[in-house]
């Protein structure tokens, strides 16, 4: 250990006189040492420094009056469907073609970021399929705060959308029978 | 010739500096350590850039684990008292002094009500172990909404953050979003890890 008792103070033994004997004023605080480290390695371990932080999200009322609902030219939409498998099919406004990109940087960040490029007043609307992973749902909104995006929301996705991505999509015109 | 004296050093070292030291960090960790809350599933939580701290306190936190459980829990005993008992008078289900207690002081919790006075009454170890089918949260019987609303009742301050496992269906997610916006709880939030930008 690193203290050592020194040789017990004073009590001389030469002329016999009884004296007090001095005792040393140093205490041995090794396990009191001993003690502070271990609360201290078990406290630096137990301690988690990075709090868990948040992201906000606003949602929008429900509106149950379709009259209104907020209309917004066609042209002016980018669909952003969130698939399984980590996919993202994506298309501006109603109509094929359908894209598949993914979420890393060049992916669906590249595509956002041309889109508003070309079209200052596109908003993005995302559509999670019910499979998609909960994380992807995160990882968008988060492209969203990273792209700057202002107008963006969260859609149900739709058996049109299904369609669309099919390319199923259903004729309206009645075709002409051939005599 | 005088003899050269071997100085014998004193193999003493003064420790009172690095004691001083080390209980002074001891002091710090003390006092800057909360203890993580036991929670009754482990929820591997997405990353995101935002640097938005959560709420120490006022807050709900939903937390929905990877197969689609959903678990509720609240800060503050009093409320947490307060809102159990409301609760219990729109379901018809009283609960004792001692139930409400352990509901107070417990972490977050996955029964339905039905079985949430049973599930009080176990000892605490058994209550850790046992499997916890989560609160029904689907359009059919939603009990969640209902705690949310009392939630908010007792503490109209209270904050809602949604703690979801990286690989939860959306649906499940979806379903607690809508419950949330059905109760116009607008605003919410996420919880997230910092994400090192890659």
């Amino acid at each position: 250990m690193a203290e050592v008792q020194q040789g017990g103070g004073g009590g001389g033994k030469k002329d016999g006189k009884v004296r007090a004997k001095k005792q040393s004023t140093k205490i041995d605080m090794t396990p009191m040492v001993d003690l502070a480290f271990l609360l201290l390695t078990f406290f630096i371990l137990t301690t988690t420094f990075n709090k868990p932080k948040t992201m906000e999200v606003n949602m929008p009322d429900k509106v149950d009056n379709p009259d209104q609902q907020t209309r917004i030219n066609e042209r002016d939409i980018l669909n952003l469907v969130l698939a399984e498998d980590n996919k993202i099919y994506w298309w501006v406004g109603l109509e094929p073609p359908v894209n598949e990109t993914n979420y890393s940087a060049n992916g669906v960040r590249r595509v956002v970021l041309e889109q508003l490029q070309a079209n200052p007043k596109m908003m993005v609307l995302i559509k999670p399929k019910d499979k998609s992973r909960y994380e992807n749902m995160v990882t968008i909104l988060d492209e969203m705060d990273i792209t700057d995006t202002k107008r963006y929301a969260i859609v149900e996705y739709s058996p049109d959308d299904e369609a669309i991505i099919t390319g199923n999509i259903p004729v309206e015109e009645v075709v002409q029978e051939a005599p | 010739m005088a003899k050269a004296k071997v100085h014998r050093a004193q193999p003493s070292l003064d420790m009172t500096p690095m004691v001083d030291l080390a209980f002074l960090l001891v002091t710090f960790f003390m006092l800057t350590t909360t203890m993580a809350p036991q929670e009754p599933i482990a929820v591997d939580i997405p990353s995101s850039v935002s640097e938005i701290i959560l709420p120490d306190k006022d807050r709900i936190i939903i937390s929905v684990a990877d197969d689609g459980r959903v678990f509720f829990d609240m800060d503050n005993k009093n409320h947490r008292a307060q809102m159990l008992r409301q609760m219990g008078e729109k379901y018809g289900i009283s609960f004792t002094a001692e139930q409400q207690n352990t509901f107070a002081i417990m972490p977050a919790f996955g029964v339905p009500l039905a079985t949430l006075p049973q599930f009080l009454d176990m000892e605490p170890e058994e209550r850790n172990k046992v499997f916890q089918p989560g609160i029904p949260a689907d359009s059919a019987h939603n009990e969640l909404s209902d705690w949310v609303v009392f939630a908010r009742m007792t503490n109209p301050r209270v904050r809602v953050a949604i703690k979801g496992d990286r690989d939860t269906n959306y649906e499940v997610v979806e379903d607690v979003v809508n419950t949330l916006i059905d109760r116009r709880v607008l605003r919410f939030n996420l919880i997230t890890n910092l994400r090192s930008e890659d």
